[in-house]
């Protein structure tokens, strides 16, 4: 079941597609900002620069949770690619976010502090639609495991289209991007001075750009298993959806986080019961 | 019968140490005596588990139920008046009244069919029984021997409150002793007999200080307790009435459900009253008021134990029946509201208790749905809860001492000020909702269960909320422990030795459970499941490997710490630009000083304990009567 091959071509390749898609969105949004941008390979340079700088910290196991935020966002991605267990991916994904969060707990500075209690705001307000899409794609294809539902014939996007739907409304949290970039956001209007990163600067900074490439990937790679049905589709469907993701980041203004957590609530609980229960009855009752 | 003196040595050995306790006054006989019992206790339980290992359900016949069935009577009646005495004192009328219904039933059934009653053993022992003897003998033992050194201190600290500290190790090991009893009966009278006696038990340390506010949390507490009992004594009388002289728990589980589910559903009434569910959560956040130890005691190996241990028992019964669906509805449902306000509390012990409430919800949701995948769910919910939960409280319970605070936000930069206390509450609370630990991976069995059960997904739906919010609270908390702060230094050196023995081992038991859990699934939980359902709940070896390859990249990735001594530039927090100084004071306006002062989010508009509350009590008291209406229904249709 585990397919190794698979985890290494990710943690190998990952960093650069994701820093390619970083330097793709980057080129885009100035475009519809009338900007000419940067150039493609700008994200490259700007962590080799971080990576320069001498290492400041206010403490030094700021440092230790940045690593620990790497290395579990490349456990995520690999077991992902690796087609291993789904809840367990979901699973791991938490533990590499709290580890993000203990970092601006630690340096004890107001602003990484709203940071992070902000990015738990966030953790709270994805992380029930991220598990019933999982429970969703076991229902359809009657596995919890990424390597049978990529290869299931079942068009999982059809079946469940409401948590598909659920789906694209939290990725733009885990994305970082407007509306709901509420703890720290990739754009220069911040709102907390830098949020959750605040006080990461140097090397530990550059480790957390690119842990954000890695999760990118990983959160495409989750995009392409509603499709697996048809790969070409599946290509499509996920450069389509990061399109849109684009284009609702920079046409929408930032809300406050009470919004961001009901209205992601309210849309998990309501396809949550709406796809679930019509999967349920069409299926026949039990799986 | 070497079998049956190992139980009988495990219920009455507690209690031989509990009337010596009453009259050890000096602290050094104390001390020898709970060491020495608690060590013999945990030695035991390890014992019993090696000679029953591999073999199954083993009744202990030969022990005959007269002279003790009327021996256990004449307690009840003398516990009753107890009880009827001080009710009356304090004018607790409901206590009353309760008390007066609750011996009358069983005065009744005493004359009336006492005779009838035929059990074929009156003990028993399986890897269930197994399981909680461990979690009694073991984790119960250790809480007593951190109570040494925890209640000296208290005293110390609240010379108002009467030192009866003699009365107090005579209760905690009587509390053993019950569970012991209760964990080992087949005989549903003797299981009731030691249920009543664990009601009694946690009123007299509930209300240990006697303070105004301890007496009222203590009968609140009775009061929910003895409706559960009254609940239970109807079972019993049912039972005698209708069920053909069924009094053994093998023999109502053989039954079938035209006989058991009436009786079943009233007994598993009184173990949604003693796990604390909504709407009888109160009596467990009263509990509070109690010192630490018996909040510890409390929540992880003794009495809200007891009353999901009877649930399992009886899952078989409740598996794909309305009632047990409602069953499950309540524990759901609890889970979702009590973890929910969790996240509005500040006091550290509330958080622990609201979130004992909340995991005790998820385990009566599976013993509700009932099947085998549920089961196997439930059982190492309530292993890894144990262990964790009492290292918890044990740990609050000592930094309280250290820094005269229960509130969370006191704790804040606790890794410098008590580092090992700190990490040992850090593994606690990872225990509690991190990946690879104990309690996901139940959680996540939970999620697969109920998928797999009719309806499921809506306890699916319940789940995925729940664990949201359940990330939320640990996780602020855990950032606080861990917020290095610079203004601090250790005062660890005054924790007591038997505090520290405590801790040390709990801590170190979180770690080797999580490691050897799935031994202790191949031994102990899949055996007892293919008794009863005939299937087993397996986790597939690939995600087992996976999981103890995270475990030990989180057991080697803190080491690397230490190897890498490079010091590099160290910089002031971002104060906007604010001279500030090293231990974060600002001068703020008009040239006073401020000190910079952190505080996590408790989302009271959301999550506020009142509203959230009165929600639950409302829609489970709901629940619960349809419970019973579904039940009668089922009862008198063919």
């Amino acid at each position: 079941m585990i397919n190794i091959v698979g985890a290494l071509v990710f943690v190998l390749v990952a960093p650069v597609v994701g820093a390619l898609v970083a330097g793709i969105d980057r080129k885009i949004t100035a475009h519809m900002q009338g900007r000419v941008g940067p150039s493609l390979f700008q994200p490259f340079y700007d962590v080799g620069k971080l990576f320069e700088k001498e290492q400041a910290v206010v403490n030094e196991t700021q440092i230790f949770y940045a690593i620990c935020y790497l290395i579990f966002m490349i456990f995520t991605g690999a077991l992902f690619f690796a087609g291993g267990d789904l809840l367990l991916v979901i699973f791991a994904l938490t533990l590499a976010q709290i580890f993000l969060v203990l970092g601006a707990f630690a340096a004890n500075s107001p602003y990484s502090y709203v940071g992070a209690e902000r990015e738990l705001l966030q953790i709270l307000a994805y992380e029930p639609m991220v598990i019933l899409t999982a429970v969703g794609m076991f229902m359809v294809t009657k596995s919890f495991n990424v390597s049978d539902i990529v290869t299931s014939t079942t068009p999982v996007v059809l079946l469940i289209p409401g948590i598909f739907f659920g789906f694209l409304y939290v990725l733009t949290i885990k994305l970082r991007k407007s509306p709901f970039d509420i703890s720290t956001s990739h754009h220069a209007h911040q709102e907390i001075v830098k949020g959750v990163t605040t006080e990461f600067s140097g090397p530990s900074l550059g480790l957390i750009e690119v842990t954000h490439w890695y999760e990118t990937v990983f959160l495409l790679g989750f995009i392409y298993l509603f499709f697996g049905f048809s790969p070409l589709i599946a290509v499509i469907a996920v450069i389509v959806v990061y399109l849109l993701e684009i284009l609702v980041d920079n046409t929408n203004a930032r809300v406050r986080w009470q919004l961001a957590v009901k209205s992601s609530w309210l849309i998990a609980a309501a396809v949550g019961v709406l796809n679930l229960a019509a999967l349920y009855y069409v299926l026949g009752g039990l799986p | 019968m070497q079998l049956a003196q190992l139980l009988i040595f495990l219920i009455l050995f507690p209690l031989i140490t509990a009337v010596f306790m009453l009259f050890a006054r000096k602290e050094r006989e104390r001390e020898g005596i709970v060491k020495l019992s608690a060590l013999a206790i945990g030695l035991v339980t390890v014992w019993l588990l090696i000679t029953t290992l591999d073999k199954g359900a083993l009744n202990v016949g030969g022990l005959p139920a007269e002279p003790f069935t009327l021996l256990m009577f004449g307690i009840e009646m003398l516990i009753a008046v107890f009880i009827l005495y001080l009710g009356i004192r304090s004018r607790k009328w409901l206590v009353v009244t309760l008390i007066l219904v609750q011996s009358a039933m069983m005065v009744y059934f005493e004359l009336n069919y006492s005779p009838s009653v035929e059990v074929s053993s009156n003990l028993f022992i399986d890897e269930f029984s197994n399981i909680m003897a461990l979690i009694i003998g073991i984790i119960g033992s250790l809480i007593c021997v951190y109570s040494l050194g925890y209640m000296k201190f208290f005293h110390e600290r609240h010379p108002e409150t009467k030192d009866r500290q003699n009365v107090f190790f005579f209760i905690m090991f009587v509390f053993l002793a019950a569970m012991f009893g209760l964990v080992f009966s087949n005989n549903i009278i003797w299981i009731y007999f030691f249920w009543e006696v664990t009601t009694l038990c946690s009123f007299i340390l509930i209300g240990y200080t006697k303070t105004d506010e301890a007496t009222t949390n203590a009968f609140n507490a009775l009061w929910m307790n003895l409706l559960g009992g009254v609940a239970f004594a109807g079972a019993i009388l049912y039972l005698a009435m209708f069920g053909n002289g069924i009094m053994g728990l093998s023999e109502l589980l053989a039954s079938g459900k035209v006989i058991a589910l009436i009786p079943a559903a009233l007994i598993g009434f009184a173990g949604l009253t003693k796990a604390a569910q909504l709407p009888f959560s109160s009596w467990l956040v009263g509990a509070m008021v109690a010192p630490t130890p018996v909040s510890a005691l409390l929540h992880s190996s003794t009495m809200v134990k007891a009353g999901v241990y009877i649930l399992v028992r009886l899952a078989p019964i409740f598996q794909s029946t309305a009632t047990g669906y409602t069953l499950a509805m309540v524990g759901a449902l609890t889970f979702l509201l009590a973890s929910g306000i969790a996240i509005s509390q500040s006091n550290a012990k509330r958080v622990l208790a609201y979130s004992t409430i909340a995991n005790l919800g998820l385990i009566v949701a599976c013993a509700g749905i009932g099947t085998y995948e549920a089961i196997w769910a439930a059982i190492l919910l309530i292993v890894f809860h144990a262990i964790s939960k009492s290292l918890l409280f044990l740990a609050v319970g000592t930094v309280e001492h250290g820094i005269r605070s229960r509130e969370i936000d006191d704790m804040s930069g606790l890794i410098v000020r008590m580092p090992k206390i700190a990490a040992m509450m850090v593994i606690g609370i990872a225990g509690m909702f991190l990946a690879p630990f104990g309690m996901l991976i139940s959680k996540w069995a939970a999620i697969r269960a109920f998928i797999d059960a009719p309806y499921g997904f809506l306890f699916v739906i319940i789940l995925a909320f729940g664990s949201a919010i359940t990330v939320f609270f640990w996780a602020k908390w855990m950032g606080k422990l861990l917020t290095v702060t610079t203004d601090g230094s250790s005062i660890e050196g005054q924790v007591d030795p038997h505090e520290w023995t405590a801790l040390t081992l709990l801590a170190g038991l979180s770690l080797i459970t999580t490691f050897v859990f799935p031994v202790l699934s191949v031994k102990l939980v899949e055996p007892f499941l293919l008794t009863n359902y005939g299937q087993v709940a397996l986790l597939s070896q690939d995600n087992i490997i996976i999981m103890m390859l995270m475990l030990v990249l989180l057991v080697v990735l803190p080491l690397s710490v230490f190897l890498t001594g490079r010091k590099h530039r160290h910089v002031a927090p971002y104060m906007g630009g604010r001279t500030t100084t090293s231990d974060m004071r600002f001068s703020g306006s008009l040239g006073v000083q401020k000190k910079t002062v952190l505080s996590n989010y408790y989302l009271q508009d959301y999550f506020g304990e009142a509203k959230l509350k009165t929600w639950g009590v409302w829609l489970c008291s709901a629940l619960i009567g349809i419970m019973f209406i579904v039940t009668a229904m089922r009862g008198v249709l063919p």
